[in-house]
């Protein structure tokens, strides 16, 4: 197998069929025209590619060169990688030919660099294997993150019938105008969506801020105090971390109902808190033990109380910390549905979340379905890009809850 | 000569600083042991009970007061009934005041009048037992403010059912029931499946993903960002997304499908036997991924580097740098994100409600409880269902704890 004939075309014949998959989805997804992968095709078309390509080894040899503008032509023929509709426009039509002759071309040359014909090390052997998975492995991840949220914001933007004609025709007419944000404009006026976005946004803050004010206090005294029970506390805290939502959510709605909590933001906001306490504080724990003691030691011998200690040295030195508990805790708060969704009701007092599953109903249209998805994503993901770094930090830091 | 020995015991300081430990925690122990341990003893209290959505409203006295006749014949009407149609209601009572300038006619039992003030004794009401009273009235005057006055008065009602919740009589009717037949064996088969399956694919995905990442390039943040979406995207988003993708009528991942000629007629990803299993599953691996790349990540990037420069040196291929010197490394961080996952997984319940609502034999043991609570209506078989759960968990949490304090020093 470690031969440069033998590893290239092996590997230019499975690369083609994930280019030509790749570009035939994308060309399906952004013009809704017919477009095939030929997997026997372009197995023949991608090993001929690969033994062309490591018998030719410069950058940019006529023969490579050659090869990848045949093959990216012969889409035109119905014997090439990609089988094109017929009534496919001519702009997509030359968009795919382009694609694939110089998609091709770089990737192979990226694949195959420094890959002689003849006998392989099994550096260089494993190096091209390597080299192809990386870049199989850029295009899958992409594709799978990528195509869902393209879809919702897409069907969002379309009417249930051209939905129902073509689902693959994604094309945005923006000559409607305005009219293209129609299921959103729907959903503010006729859906009281703005009421939800702002009960979700002050549940959320709210919830935030009573998790801080329980889990900070909390987490310094395990962090630096030592007394009896410490230890069984830490192990309570990751054990309270495993208890399913759903076990709990059961007394909860009985005991709500009992007392004529449900239905109400009040009995949401009460109840939120709790859920991220134990996170937040085994996250804050963590970096509390992190921090240099002297410097609070300092603040002691020159007289202040230990709550002074946390508040005037503590607090302002673990402040990135606070902001990534706190941007979790937002996004557990923003993203719960289960809680919402057993224990409110009264439309009017809905969060977005439970708002969106009042959505999934066969009476009404898909795209505002989609639109409701996209209204509840934007924001976090706003939230989530702008402050990625915290955001990252804080779901390392202490967070494997899901 | 006396020397000089160290105190023993726990000294004012520590005592104090215990103090102030216990005070600063007591917020959240007190919150957390109010919605977590409270509600986990009742869960267990009426996984005993027989206990239905219907008893969350216990059987009481209902009345209706209204003025009726005309004329000579003109009387007050108190309708009572039951609420519940099976259990009976003790001590029923009604007491209610006459309003002024009414001359009352002739009391039957079982109501006695003093003064204006009306009480009537019924004892026990049946199962759907219905009384009537009725008080002949005269009135002078107008008769529609009186009508008025008289419905406005609200006659006070006691008596009370029993209360399933609060009695001492314990069945193991729930768990009988929970455990009857093969239907038991189908969830737990199911959850196993999800659980095992959508864990290991998760850390595999993590895993390559991680390895994909694990180097500077420009763009790295970025994609790094965007690899976490399906993570941080609300679950309902997602799952109302992919439910739209994989629709059998309009479904965009159907269609391309068909098109490409990979199937010949739509498929109902989400409505079939064993495939919904397997796209729940997916569904999960491709959420949960991001986690688990994101903490692989992190304990790739701070492997020491010399150890790759040295097996450089040696000559070490990169196939043999992964399973000899990457995989001995993250096998820590491996082991304790399987095990966390997999408890996780395991009480995963929005994914698949959300997915298939837990029809076309997708229903785990998490979805089961609120199956039994709500759609059946039975809340005491949920509460069993639930303790089932618990008790796998702890179980979990034996093997985890004995291994995370070897793994983390926890």
């Amino acid at each position: 197998m470690r031969k440069g004939y033998l590893t290239a075309p092996v590997l230019g014949a499975i690369w083609l069929v994930v280019i030509a998959t790749t570009v035939a989805i994308t060309m399906s997804f952004s013009t809704g025209a017919a477009f095939r992968p030929q997997v026997l095709l372009c197995l023949i078309w991608g090993a001929v590619a690969g033994l062309v390509y490591v018998r030719f080894p410069a950058q940019h040899a006529p023969a490579r060169l050659g090869i990848s503008a045949f093959l990216g032509l012969s889409g035109l023929t119905g014997f090439g990688p990609v089988l094109i509709g017929s009534d496919t426009s001519l702009q997509a039509v030359v968009v795919t030919v382009v694609a694939m002759a110089v998609v091709m071309h770089l990737s192979l040359a990226a694949i195959l660099k420094e890959t002689p014909f003849g006998e392989l090390t099994r550096h260089e052997y494993e190096e091209a294997v390597i080299r192809f998975f990386t870049g199989f492995g850029y295009i899958f991840f992409t594709a799978i993150v990528v195509i869902p949220f393209y879809v919702m914001v897409m069907t969002s933007l379309k009417s249930q019938q051209a939905l129902l004609q073509n689902p693959l025709d994604f094309s945005v007419d923006l000559s409607q105008g305005t009219d293209l944000f129609r299921s959103y404009t729907e959903l503010f006026r006729d859906f009281n969506f703005g009421t939800y976005l702002w009960t979700s946004l002050y549940v959320s803050v709210l919830t935030v801020f009573i998790t801080l004010l329980f889990s900070v206090p909390g987490a310094y005294a395990v962090a630096r105090f030592r007394f009896q029970g410490q230890k069984a506390f830490s192990r309570s805290i990751l054990l309270i971390y495993m208890v399913p939502m759903i076990v709990l959510a059961l007394p909860i709605y009985i005991a709500f109902s009992l007392t004529g909590l449900r239905n109400s933001i009040l009995g949401i906001v009460m109840i939120y808190p709790v859920t991220t306490i134990p996170v937040a504080l085994y996250m804050l724990q963590g970096y509390f033990r992190g921090l240099p003691t002297e410097v609070e030691e300092a603040g002691l011998m020159d007289g202040l109380s230990r709550l002074a200690v946390i508040w005037k040295i503590t607090l302002p030195l673990s402040l990135p910390a606070l902001a990534s508990v706190s941007l979790y805790v937002f996004m557990i708060a923003w993203n719960e549905f289960l809680l919402a969704f057993m224990l409110l009701d009264d439309p009017s007092k809905f969060t977005l979340t439970r708002g969106v599953t009042m959505l999934n109903s066969s009476e009404i249209p898909r795209q505002h379905l989609m639109a409701g998805a996209v209204i509840a994503t934007v924001p976090i993901m706003a939230l989530f890009l702008g402050l990625e770094r915290f955001m990252t930090k804080g779901l390392t830091a202490g967070s494997v809850k899901g | 000569m006396s020397s000089a020995t160290p105190p023993t015991g726990t000294g004012a300081l520590a005592k104090r600083e215990a103090r102030l430990a216990w005070a600063l925690l007591a917020p959240t122990v007190i919150s957390v042991s109010l919605v977590v341990i409270l509600p986990l003893l009742a869960i267990i209290w009426i996984s005993f009970k027989p206990f239905t959505l219907s008893d969350l409203r216990p059987p009481a006295p209902v009345v209706r007061e209204s003025l009726r006749g005309s004329g000579d014949d003109l009387r007050i009407e108190y309708r009572l009934r039951n609420s519940s149609q099976e259990i009976a209601v003790e001590g029923v009572t009604l007491s209610d005041v006459l309003p002024d300038g009414v001359a009352v006619g002739e009391i039957v039992e079982p109501c006695v009048l003093e003064g204006r003030d009306l009480f009537c004794d019924f004892g026990t009401l049946d199962g759907g037992q219905r009384e009537r009273i009725r008080i002949p009235v005269t009135v002078d005057g107008d008769l529609l403010a009186f009508e008025d006055l008289v419905e406005e008065s609200e006659p006070r009602l006691t008596g009370s059912g029993p209360n399933v919740l609060t009695n001492l009589e314990f069945s193991l009717e729930n768990f009988a029931r929970v455990f009857d037949g093969s239907e038991f064996w189908g969830v737990l088969w199911v959850t196993l499946f999800y659980t095992v399956f959508g864990t290991i694919g998760a850390l595999v995905m993590g895993l390559f993903a991680a390895l994909l990442l694990n180097k500077s390039f420009r763009g790295q943040g970025f994609i790094r960002g965007l690899y976490l979406f399906p993570y941080v995207a609300p679950v309902i988003a997602v799952a109302f997304t992919w439910v739209t993708l994989f629709d059998p009528f309009s479904g965009s991942a159907n269609a391309l499908l068909v098109q490409m000629g990979l199937s010949s007629e739509p498929i109902n990803f989400f409505g079939e036997r064993p495939l919904a299993l397997i796209m729940v599953t997916v569904f999960e691996i491709w959420r949960y991924f991001p986690l688990s790349f994101l903490f692989i990540l992190a304990r790739m990037q701070s492997i020491d580097s010399s150890m790759y420069e040295a097996a450089d040196m040696d000559g070490a291929s990169p196939f043999q740098k992964f399973w000899l010197l990457s995989i001995p490394q993250l096998l820590g961080i491996l082991s304790v994100l399987f095990l966390l996952r997999f408890i996780w997984t395991f009480n995963k319940f929005d994914d698949i409600f959300l997915l298939t609502g837990g029809n076309a034999g997708t229903r785990t043991l998490t979805v089961n409880v609120y199956e039994q609570a709500f759609a059946i209506s039975n809340i005491g078989a949920g509460a069993a269902v639930a303790v089932v759960i618990l008790v796998c968990l702890i179980a979990f949490s034996f093997v985890f704890f004995r291994f995370i304090s070897r793994e983390e020093g926890l």
